[in-house]
C-alpha cells in the first residue's frame, strides 16, 4: 500500500490517498456481515474503484452465537488500479465480537486498523471464543495495531431509542453502524446504501428509519470522535469505458445460459438438486421463464443430469449444475451423453472435499474428476472461467461447443468465483459468437451416427421429425448406422472417434494470451479462480524486473494447441493450484515438461503473496 | 407450442407393421416380452399419434431393450433413470407422446426414487413396468418383487427381503393411473395399453410377465387355466368385485375396513363392492389383494385427474411471456444497479 499524505480541504481531519485497501468485516453469522460487505462493495463500485470480494461464511444456517465456527466474514479489496484479488493481508479489520477477533486477527497487517465492538466483549462471548481474559485489555494489541474500541451496540441503541422496535430489532441494525463508520474512514458515498434501504424496507418504515439513522450515526461518529485522526481516499480506477454492474460467478453462469438460449432460439432445460455453492444458479434461472428456460429441481443429482439429457434428446439445450459430490453422482449419466453423443453442459462449482468436505469453502480439486471421473474412456470438453464475470462467457461458450460438437462440456467454477463479485463491463450481446443449432430434417441418406467431417458431430435430430425415427442408447454402437455392435474393431474405432471429436474442439480455442515476455525465466500456468492471485503476483515480479510471464487456461480439455510450444519458451514452469497438483500432472504428462506445483488446499483462495514467494524461489533457482 | 398436445398432427392410418423396427429381437425364445411387444405394436395405430411423435425411453434390463424394436424414436438409457430422462424430455417437448419401459429391478430397485417422483409429479408418460420377479439380464438374482425366502444364485438359502408391491407403491406415490395386466392375456393387455396411453398424466401399468429361463411360471396362479378361473378378478368400473367359476361366484366385500371374500349368492346386492376408478383409497385396498387368500385384481385400479407437471411449468412460462414479453438478454444485462465509466 503506498500512501501519499495530502491535506484535505474543508475537513479538519487529514485525508490520505491510498491506491488500494483491503477491508474485512467479521462477526457472528447473525450480525449481517455479508450484507455489510455487499453494501460496502456497492459504495466502492460507485466510487469508481476496481474491486474483488471474498465472502466467507459457515455452512451452518444459524450457527450458535458467539462461537468460533459461527464467524462470518466479508472481505474486499478496492483500488485505483486493476484489482485482481480480494487481497491477502488486511489493512482494516472490523470485529463485531471476540470470536471474530480470534479467527481473523492473524490476517491483519501490523499497524493495520482494528475496529472492535466493545460491548460484545463480555464474559459469555469471551468464554465462547476461548479467551481467558479480555484481549482488548492487553496493551500489546494497541501497540501492534491501530486499535479503535467503539461501543457500537450502545451507540446504535442510543440512535434508535425512540423508534417503535424491540431491543433485538434495534440491536440487529448495528452492522450499519460499522458500515457507516468504515464508509467514513474510506470516504465511500452513502447514497447507494441509503437508496437500497429505502427500496428494501418500503413495507417497514421503522426498520428503514432505524437503519438509516444507524448508518448515519456510524458515519458521524468517524467524523466527530476524536479517536480517528485521519481517513482515506482511493481514487477511481482507470477502467475500460462502458456500462458496469457488479457480477457474481453464479449469476454470470445463469445469465450466460440465458444469452445462449436467446441466441440459439432453442429452449433450455436446467436440472439441478440443491447443493452449496451451486444452488443460486437454479434460483436465478427459475426467475427467467421468459427466456424459455425450464428449471427442474430434481429428486437427486442423477435425476437432474438425466432430465438434462432427456431434454437434449428432445432438441433442447440440456444443462445440469452441482458441486463436486453431485458431479460424482452424475458420472454414469455423463457417460451416457458421451456415447449417445448428445450436447450437455455440466457446471461443477467446486468446493472443499472429499465427501461433504467444506461445503461453503473453495477448492480446485475436481479437475481430475472432470477429465477422468467416469468409467472407461469417456472424454468430455472441460472449460474453466477465470473471474466471476468470465463465468458469463464460459457458460455461453459451453453451450456453443456442446451444440456444435454434440458433446458434453464440463465447466469448472468454484466457491470463490460463485460468490465473489467484480465490477463487470456489460457486453453487447450481439458481439457474442453465434450459436447455430442445425437440426437434421432430411431423411435422405440419414444415419444417426453419420458424422460432420470437420467436427465429427453426429446429426442432432428432434423427435417429431418424420422419416428420421431412430434409436440410440448406452450400448456400443456401430459408427454411422448407430446399430448395436459388439465388434472389437468397431469399439476401438468408436473410442478413438469420441476422443478425436473432443480433440477437435481445439479448433475453437483462440491463440493463448501470454501476460509478460514471450520467452524468459519462468512461466506461471494457472486455471480457474486463481487468475487474480497469479496475475497480481506475476505483475509484481515483472515490476521488480524479473523475467516472468503467466498463462491462464480457460480450456482444460482439449488444451490450447499452442500451449506445448509456449511452455518450452521458459526455463521453469510453475503451476499454482488449490489442490495437490492436478493441472501440473496433466501438463507433465502431456508435454513432458518439468513443471512444478505450488499447492495449498485450505478452502481459501491462494494469496498472491505466497505465489510471489514461490515465483521468487524459482526465478532464482537453477533449471 | 401448446402444452401437451400430442394429437395435434393428423396421424396416417397405421398398421402393426409400421411400428416394427428392422432390428433382430434378442430376447430368449419363449420370453413374455414378445407378447408385450406385439401388443404394444398392435395398439400403436389406435393412439392417433404420428409415429414420429412417439418416443420410447427405457433403462437397463431385458425389458429395456424394448425401444430398439419399435420403429419410433427411442432412447435406451442407463439403469433406473428412464423416468428422469423422460421427465426432461417431456419438459422440453410436450408435443411428444412418451412411453417409459422398465422392469421390477430397473423401476423399483435402482430407479425406485425416480419412479416415486415421476408418479407424484404426474408427468404425462405411459409407464410399462414388466414384472417378472427376477433379474434376467444379470442371470437370475432375486428382485425387489421376488417373494420372501426366494432361492436364487445370490440368495442360496433364501432371500431375507420382503417384496414390494408395484401397485401399492405407485398408489402410495400418488399415481393418477394404476393398472395391472398379464403378458398371456393379449386382449386385456391391449385394452390396458390403450387406456393408459390416453390418460392425462403419469399412467402406470404393471405387466405380469414370464421369465421362462430364470423364474418360469412365477405368475402361474393366473396362467394356469384352472387357477385363473379361481383367482382372476377383472376390475370394471361400476361393476361389483366378482370372480370365480360361474357356478361358484365369489365376491370381495368390505368387512368394516377389511376386504373379505364371500360367496356372492350369500350376500345382498347392496353389500357388494362396486369398483370405482376414482376412489384411490379403495384402489389402495385392491392393490394388496393376492392369491391364495384373495383374488388377483386385473384391470384399472385407479384413474383420476390431477395437475400435470410439465403443463403447469409451461403455463407458468407462457404466462411470464404474455405478461412481460419474451426475455431480452440485452435488457437484463443492463437492469438493476449499473454505473458508467467514461
Amino acid at each position: 500500500m503506498s500512501e501519499t499524505a495530502t491535506p484535505a480541504t474543508g475537513n479538519r481531519k487529514s485525508l490520505k490517498e491510498l491506491d488500494r485497501a483491503v477491508i474485512r468485516f467479521a462477526g457472528d453469522s447473525g450480525d449481517g456481515m455479508q450484507l455489510t460487505g455487499e453494501q460496502f462493495t456497492t459504495e466502492s463500485a460507485w466510487a469508481g474503484n476496481d474491486l474483488a470480494t471474498l465472502p466467507n461464511f459457515p455452512a451452518e444456517i444459524r450457527a450458535p452465537a458467539g462461537t468460533l465456527f459461527g464467524v462470518s466474514s466479508f472481505q474486499l479489496q478496492f483500488g485505483s488500479h486493476r484489482v485482481y484479488t480480494p487481497g491477502d493481508r488486511l489493512d482494516c479489520l472490523v470485529a463485531m465480537n471476540p470470536a471474530a477477533l480470534k479467527v481473523h486477527l492473524r490476517d491483519l497487517k501490523t499497524g493495520g486498523l482494528l475496529i472492535v465492538n466493545t460491548q460484545a466483549f463480555e464474559k459469555r462471548n469471551l468464554d465462547r471464543a476461548g479467551y481467558a481474559t479480555n484481549p482488548l485489555d492487553d496493551p500489546a494489541l494497541a501497540e501492534r495495531y491501530r486499535l479503535h474500541k467503539v461501543d457500537m451496540t450502545g451507540l446504535t441503541l442510543e440512535a434508535v431509542k425512540d423508534l417503535p422496535l424491540d431491543t433485538k430489532e434495534k440491536d440487529r441494525t448495528k452492522n450499519f453502524f460499522a458500515l457507516g463508520l468504515v464508509s467514513w474512514i474510506y470516504t465511500r458515498p452513502l447514497e447507494p446504501t441509503l437508496e437500497w434501504m429505502k427500496k428494501k424496507f418500503t413495507k417497514n418504515p421503522s426498520i428503514a428509519e432505524a437503519n438509516t439513522r444507524v448508518l448515519k450515526a456510524g458515519h458521524a461518529y468517524g467524523e466527530t470522535a476524536e479517536i480517528f485522526g485521519e481517513h482515506y481516499a482511493v481514487e477511481a480506477a482507470e477502467m475500460p469505458p462502458g456500462l458496469y454492474r457488479a457480477m457474481t460467478g453464479n449469476r454470470a453462469l445463469a445469465w450466460g445460459l440465458l444469452a445462449a438460449a436467446q441466441r440459439s432460439k432453442v429452449p433450455l432445460v436446467y436440472g439441478a438438486y440443491p447443493i452449496t455453492p451451486a444452488s443460486e444458479i437454479l434460483h436465478e434461472l427459475a426467475l427467467h421463464k421468459r427466456f424459455r428456460v425450464r428449471t427442474i429441481q430434481a429428486e437427486d443429482e442423477i435425476a437432474a443430469v438425466s432430465a438434462a439429457i432427456g431434454a437434449a434428446f428432445g432438441g433442447a439445450i440440456g444443462v445440469t449444475g452441482s458441486s463436486g459430490p453431485g458431479i460424482a453422482l452424475k458420472g454414469e449419466a455423463i457417460g451416457l451423453a458421451v456415447t449417445a453423443e448428445l450436447p450437455l453442459v455440466i457446471f461443477d462449482i467446486q468446493r472443499g472435499g472429499p465427501s461433504t468436505g467444506l461445503p461453503t469453502k473453495t477448492e480446485q480439486a475436481d479437475l481430475m474428476q472432470a477429465l477422468y471421473g467416469r468409467n472407461s474412456e469417456s472424454p468430455v470438453v472441460v472449460l474453466a472461467p477465470a473471474t466471476p464475470g468470465d463465468c458469463f462467457y464460459v457458460a455461453y461458450e459451453a453451450v456453443r461447443i456442446a451444440a456444435k460438437y454434440m458433446v458434453p462440456v464440463m465447466v469448472l467454477s468454484d466457491g470463490f468465483l460463485a460468490n465473489g463479485s467484480e465490477p463487470w463491463l456489460i457486453p453487447e450481446p450481439e458481439t457474442l459468437p453465434p450459436i447455430e443449432v442445425q437440426f437434421r430434417t432430411s431423411s435422405e441418406g440419414f444415419f444417426p451416427y453419420l458424422r460432420d467431417p470437420a467436427t465429427l458431430a453426429r446429426p442432432w435430430v428432434r423427435p417429431g421429425t418424420p422419416g428420421l425415427e431412430h434409436r440410440i442408447g448406452g450400448i456400443e454402437k456401430q459408427d454411422v448406422t448407430g446399430n448395436i455392435s459388439y465388434d472389437p474393431e468397431n469399439h476401438d474405432h468408436m473410442v478413438r472417434t469420441r476422443a478425436e471429436k473432443v480433440r477437435r474442439v481445439a479448433q475453437e480455442i483462440p491463440p493463448t494470451t501470454i501476460n509478460g515476455p514471450a520467452t524468459g525465466d519462468l512461466l506461471v500456468v494457472g486455471w480457474g479462480g486463481t487468475y487474480g492471485a497469479i496475475t497480481a503476483a506475476v505483475e509484481r515480479a515483472q515490476t521488480e524486473g524479473k523475467s516472468v510471464a503467466s498463462v491462464h487456461l480457460r480450456h482444460l480439455n482439449p488444451l490450447p494447441p499452442d500451449l506445448g510450444h509456449i511452455l518450452r519458451e521458459y526455463r521453469r514452469v510453475l503451476v499454482p493450484e488449490i489442490n495437490s497438483g492436478q493441472l501440473v500432472r496433466v501438463l507433465r504428462a502431456e508435454y513432458l515438461v518439468d513443471a512444478v506445483g505450488f499447492n495449498r488446499v485450505r478452502g481459501l483462495p491462494l494469496a498472491s503473496e505466497e505465489i510471489s514467494e514461490a515465483v521468487n524461489q524459482l526465478v532464482g533457482s537453477p533449471a | 407450442m401448446s402444452p401437451s398436445a400430442p394429437e395435434a398432427k393428423e396421424a396416417p392410418k397405421y398398421t402393426k407393421k409400421d411400428f416394427e423396427s428392422d432390428q433382430d429381437v434378442r430376447w430368449c425364445p419363449g420370453c413374455g416380452d414378445y407378447a408385450i411387444l406385439a401388443a404394444v405394436q398392435k395398439t400403436m395405430p389406435d393412439l392417433g399419434v404420428p409415429k414420429e411423435n412417439i418416443v420410447f425411453i427405457s433403462g437397463i434390463g431385458c425389458s429395456s431393450r424394448f425401444p430398439y424394436y419399435m420403429n419410433t424414436y427411442g432412447f435406451h438409457t442407463i439403469h433406473g433413470r428412464a423416468p428422469a430422462i423422460a421427465t426432461g424430455l417431456r419438459l422440453a417437448r410436450p408435443d411428444l407422446k412418451v412411453f417409459v419401459v422398465t422392469g421390477d429391478g430397473d423401476g423399483l430397485s435402482i430407479g425406485g426414487n425416480h419412479m416415486l417422483h415421476v408418479l407424484r409429479r404426474n408427468v404425462n408418460l405411459t409407464i410399462l413396468l414388466f414384472n417378472n420377479r427376477i433379474y434376467g439380464l444379470t442371470k437370475g438374482q432375486y428382485s425387489p418383487t421376488s417373494e420372501f425366502g426366494k432361492i436364487t444364485k445370490s440368495t442360496p438359502t433364501g432371500s431375507a427381503d420382503r417384496p414390494v408391491n408395484p401397485l401399492a407403491f405407485a398408489l402410495g406415490c400418488g399415481a393418477t393411473f394404476v393398472a395391472r395386466t398379464v403378458d398371456r392375456n393379449i386382449q386385456h393387455m391391449e385394452e390396458m395399453l390403450r387406456r393408459a396411453a390416453h390418460h392425462r398424466g403419469a399412467a402406470f401399468i404393471e405387466i405380469l410377465q414370464n421369465c421362462n429361463v430364470y423364474n418360469d411360471l412365477a405368475w402361474n396362479v393366473i396362467y394356469d387355466k384352472e387357477s385363473k378361473l379361481q383367482y382372476e378378478l377383472r376390475l370394471e368400473p361400476g361393476k361389483p368385485l366378482l370372480f370365480g367359476p360361474p357356478d361358484d361366484r365369489r365376491a370381495v366385500i368390505m368387512d368394516g375396513v377389511v376386504p373379505k371374500v364371500v360367496r356372492a349368492r350369500e350376500v345382498p346386492e347392496s353389500a357388494l363392492w362396486i369398483h370405482d376408478e376414482k376412489n384411490v383409497n379403495a384402489a389402495k385396498l385392491l392393490a394388496d389383494l393376492f392369491a391364495p387368500d384373495f383374488p388377483v385384481p386385473i384391470g384399472v385400479l385407479a384413474a383420476v385427474d390431477a395437475p400435470v407437471y410439465e403443463e403447469v411449468m409451461l403455463e407458468q412460462e407462457q404466462k411470464a411471456i404474455s405478461d412481460r414479453g419474451p426475455g431480452d438478454i440485452a435488457k437484463l444485462l443492463t437492469s438493476g444497479d449499473t454505473w458508467k465509466i467514461s
